[in-house]
C-alpha cells in the first residue's frame, strides 16, 4: 500500500483561483520530463519508420512522386505539430507527459492559450535539433573549435531548465507556461473511521493524548497505512513508553496505534477548531 | 470511544464525498471524451460542484487533519480548474479568429521588427549584388555548393536560361513542392526560435539569407537574364522572403523584449512577447506552404516572365492589404 507521499516544499507553487482558493500545485520533476519527451520522441520516430515502412512498400509501387510527398508533408507535421496537437487538448499533454502524470499549465492566472502552446514547442527546434545539429558537424581544425563553441553556446539552451528555479524551457519561458504535475489522487480512506468500527477499547487520559502534534500525527498514519510489522511494533512500543502506557499489551499493535491515532487526531482536531495548530511534539502553546 | 463516530472531521467527509464524487465524474468525461457526453444536469451541476469542492477543500485545510483528503480534493480541484479555466473555444471558431483577427494583427503589430529585418536582408543582398558583381569569386564565398548547382559564375549564358524555365520534370512536382515546404518551415522556425538569443542570430540569418539572393541575381544579371531571374525569384519570392523576413521579425521582436524588458519583469515581457510572435509565426507556416505551392507548381507550369511577375506582384499586394490595410474596428463590428 502505498503512503501519502510528503513532497517537499522546494516543488509546491501558489496557484489563486479566481475564488480565491490557492491551489497548492507542485512543480514536474526533471526527471519526469526527461522521460516525457523521451517516450514522445520514441513515439515521433516510431511512427516516422512505420510511415516509412508503409510509403516504401506500398507507395512507391502505385504512386511514387503521391507517395513521397505525402511522407515528406506528414513526417513535417509529425514532427513539429505532435506536441503542439496534444498539448491544445483538454489534458494539455501529449502521450509521454500523460504516462509520467505532469501537464502543461499557464503560469499567470490566464488560461492556457493556443499561443502559448505554439510559442513554448516552437522553441524546441533551438533547445534540441540545435545542439544535436553541431554534435554531427564533422570538421577538422577551424571548423571543428566553432562546432564544438557552438555546441557550448547551444548547451545554454538544452539545459536552462536546471539553472532557474521553475524548471523553465526556454519554450516556457517565452509562452508563459509550465509544466506540472497532474496525478488522479483517490479518496483514500479515512482511518479514523477504520478505528471507531472496530471499536477497541483504549482509553488514553488528556496528557497521554497531548504528547505529540500534527507532524506525528501525520508521521503515524504513514506507518499504519504502510503497514509494516516491525515498524508497527517499533512505533507502538515507542508510543507506549512516552506516553507511559501501562495497561499492557492488550490487543494488537496495530490496534493500539489505531486508536491512539483516533484519539490524537480529535483532540488536535477539537483545537484546530479553536485556532490552534500544534505543528509538533515541540510546539507549546 | 464507544464505537460511534465522533470525529468532526468524518463527518465533515461523509456530508460532502457524493458532491466529489460527482464531480469527479464529470471530469472523467472531460477528460477522455469531451463536452457533448455531458448529460445537461452534470453541464449544470459542474459550476457548483467545483465551488463547493473548493470550499470543501478551504474547510478542510482549517480543520481537518486527514491527510487523505485534502491531498485528493488538492488533486480534484486543480482538475476541476484546468478543465473549467483551460479549456478552448472550439476549434473552427479559434481558426476564424486567427485568420480575421489573430494573425494580420500580429503582423501589424510587429510592423517596426518587420521593417528592420526587411532592411537586414536588402542590405546583405545589394552588399552581396555589389560584391559578386566586382568580383565573380565572391560568390563561392556567399553560396553553398549545393544550393548553386550548375548555376555559377561560369556557367554559359544558355544553360543559366535553361534553369530558370525547366528545373525539375515535372513528374515530381509535387514532391518538390512538399520538399521545399518542410525546408523552408524549418528554416522559418529555426529563425524564429533564435530570436531567443537576444535577436542576434536572427539577423545573421536574415543577412545570411540575403547574401544568397543578391549573389544569385549578380550572375543572372551579369549574362542579361537580370529580367528573367526576376520572374523566376519572385512569382514564389514574394511570398516565402516575405514570410522568412516575418519569422526574423518574430524572433527580433522576442530577443528585444528578452533583452530589453523595460518596467515589466523579463519572465512576463518574454511571455507577452511571445504571444504575439507566435501568432505571427503560425501565420508564416501559411505563407510558406502556399509559397512552396507556387515555388514548386506555379514556377514550373508558367513560364512567361509577364505572368510570372504579375502573380508575384499580385501576391505581395495581397499580402500586404491583408496584413496592414485598414479594417474595421472591433467597435464597428458589433
Amino acid at each position: 500500500m502505498s503512503t501519502i507521499a510528503n513532497s517537499s516544499d522546494f516543488d509546491r507553487r501558489q496557484l489563486i483561483t479566481p475564488e480565491g482558493v490557492n491551489l497548492e500545485i507542485r512543480l514536474a520533476s526533471l526527471g519526469s520530463r526527461i522521460a516525457a519527451y523521451a517516450i514522445d520522441q520514441i513515439i515521433i520516430n516510431g511512427t516516422l519508420v512505420a510511415l516509412f515502412f508503409i510509403v516504401v512498400l506500398g507507395g512507391i509501387a502505385t504512386a511514387a512522386s503521391i507517395a513521397t510527398s505525402i511522407f515528406i508533408l506528414l513526417s513535417f507535421f509529425l514532427r513539429n505539430f505532435y506536441f503542439m496537437f496534444f498539448e491544445m487538448g483538454t489534458k494539455a499533454a501529449t502521450p509521454g507527459k500523460r504516462i509520467c502524470k505532469v501537464r502543461v499549465a499557464s503560469r499567470g492566472k490566464a488560461r492556457l492559450t493556443a499561443d502559448a502552446v505554439f510559442a513554448r514547442n516552437a522553441l524546441r527546434e533551438i533547445e534540441f535539433n540545435l545542439p544535436l545539429s553541431f554534435l554531427f558537424v564533422q570538421g577538422e581544425a577551424v571548423d571543428a573549435w566553432i562546432a564544438v563553441l557552438g555546441l557550448i553556446w547551444s548547451g545554454i539552451f538544452l539545459f536552462f531548465p536546471l539553472f532557474n528555479k521553475d524548471r523553465l524551457r526556454a519554450g516556457d519561458l517565452i509562452g508563459g507556461t509550465w509544466v506540472v504535475r497532474a496525478p488522479k489522487a483517490e479518496l483514500i480512506t479515512d482511518l479514523a473511521a477504520h478505528s471507531a468500527k472496530t471499536g477497541a477499547p483504549y482509553l488514553f487520559s488528556q496528557e497521554q493524548i497531548d504528547a505529540y502534534g500534527v507532524y506525528e500525527l501525520h508521521t503515524l498514519e504513514n506507518v499504519i497505512r504502510v503497514n509494516d510489522p516491525e515498524t508497527v511494533e517499533d512505533v507502538a512500543q515507542r508510543i507506549r513508553n512516552k506516553i507511559r502506557w501501562s495497561e499492557g499489551a492488550s490487543g494488537s499493535d496495530l490496534d493500539f496505534l489505531q486508536a491512539y491515532y483516533a484519539a490524537l487526531r480529535e483532540r488536535l482536531e477539537t483545537r484546530l477548531l479553536f485556532g490552534v495548530r500544534r505543528k509538533d511534539k515541540f510546539d507549546d502553546q | 470511544m464507544s464505537g460511534q463516530i465522533t470525529l468532526k472531521s468524518h463527518r465533515f467527509r461523509l456530508e460532502r464525498e457524493h458532491d466529489w464524487e460527482a464531480l469527479e465524474a464529470i471530469l472523467k468525461i472531460l477528460e477522455s471524451g469531451g463536452k457533448g457526453a455531458l448529460s445537461d444536469k452534470q453541464i449544470i451541476d459542474f459550476p457548483r460542484l467545483y465551488r463547493s469542492t473548493l470550499s470543501s477543500l478551504s474547510v478542510a485545510r482549517a480543520t481537518s487533519l486527514d491527510q487523505g483528503v485534502i491531498l485528493y480534493l488538492e488533486s480534484l480541484s486543480a482538475r476541476a480548474y484546468f478543465a473549467l479555466y483551460g479549456s478552448q473555444s472550439g476549434l473552427l471558431k479559434r481558426l476564424a479568429n486567427f485568420f480575421q483577427k489573430d494573425w494580420p494583427q500580429a503582423a501589424k503589430a510587429l510592423w517596426k521588427e518587420t521593417i528592420v529585418a526587411a532592411l537586414l536582408t536588402l542590405l546583405a543582398a545589394i552588399i552581396a549584388f555589389i560584391l559578386v558583381s566586382t568580383n565573380a569569386d565572391w560568390f563561392y564565398t556567399f553560396m553553398p555548393a549545393d544550393l548553386a548547382g550548375n548555376r555559377t559564375p561560369v556557367a554559359s549564358t544558355e544553360s543559366l536560361r535553361e534553369t530558370l524555365y525547366h528545373d525539375g520534370d515535372a513528374d515530381g512536382l509535387g514532391t518538390f513542392a512538399s520538399f521545399l515546404f518542410s525546408h523552408n518551415s524549418r528554416v522559418a522556425i529555426f529563425c524564429f526560435a533564435l530570436g531567443f538569443a537576444f535577436c542576434i542570430p536572427s539577423a545573421i540569418l536574415l543577412m545570411y539569407n540575403g547574401f544568397v539572393l543578391g549573389s544569385f541575381v549578380a550572375i543572372f544579371t551579369q549574362k542579361q537574364l537580370g529580367f528573367e531571374v526576376g520572374g523566376w525569384l519572385i512569382i514564389h519570392g514574394a511570398t516565402e522572403i516575405f514570410a522568412i523576413i516575418l519569422a526574423g521579425a518574430a524572433g527580433i521582436h522576442i530577443g528585444k523584449a528578452v533583452a530589453f524588458p523595460g518596467q515589466r519583469s523579463r519572465l512576463d515581457a518574454a511571455a507577452t512577447a511571445g504571444a504575439t510572435a507566435s501568432r505571427l509565426m503560425a501565420g508564416v507556416i501559411i505563407m510558406l506552404f502556399i509559397a512552396s505551392l507556387l515555388e514548386g507548381f506555379g514556377r514550373q507550369l508558367i513560364t512567361v516572365d509577364e505572368v510570372r511577375y504579375l502573380i508575384g506582384i499580385g501576391s505581395l499586394i495581397i499580402w500586404c492589404l491583408y496584413f496592414y490595410g485598414p479594417r474595421r474596428t472591433a467597435s464597428s463590428i458589433s
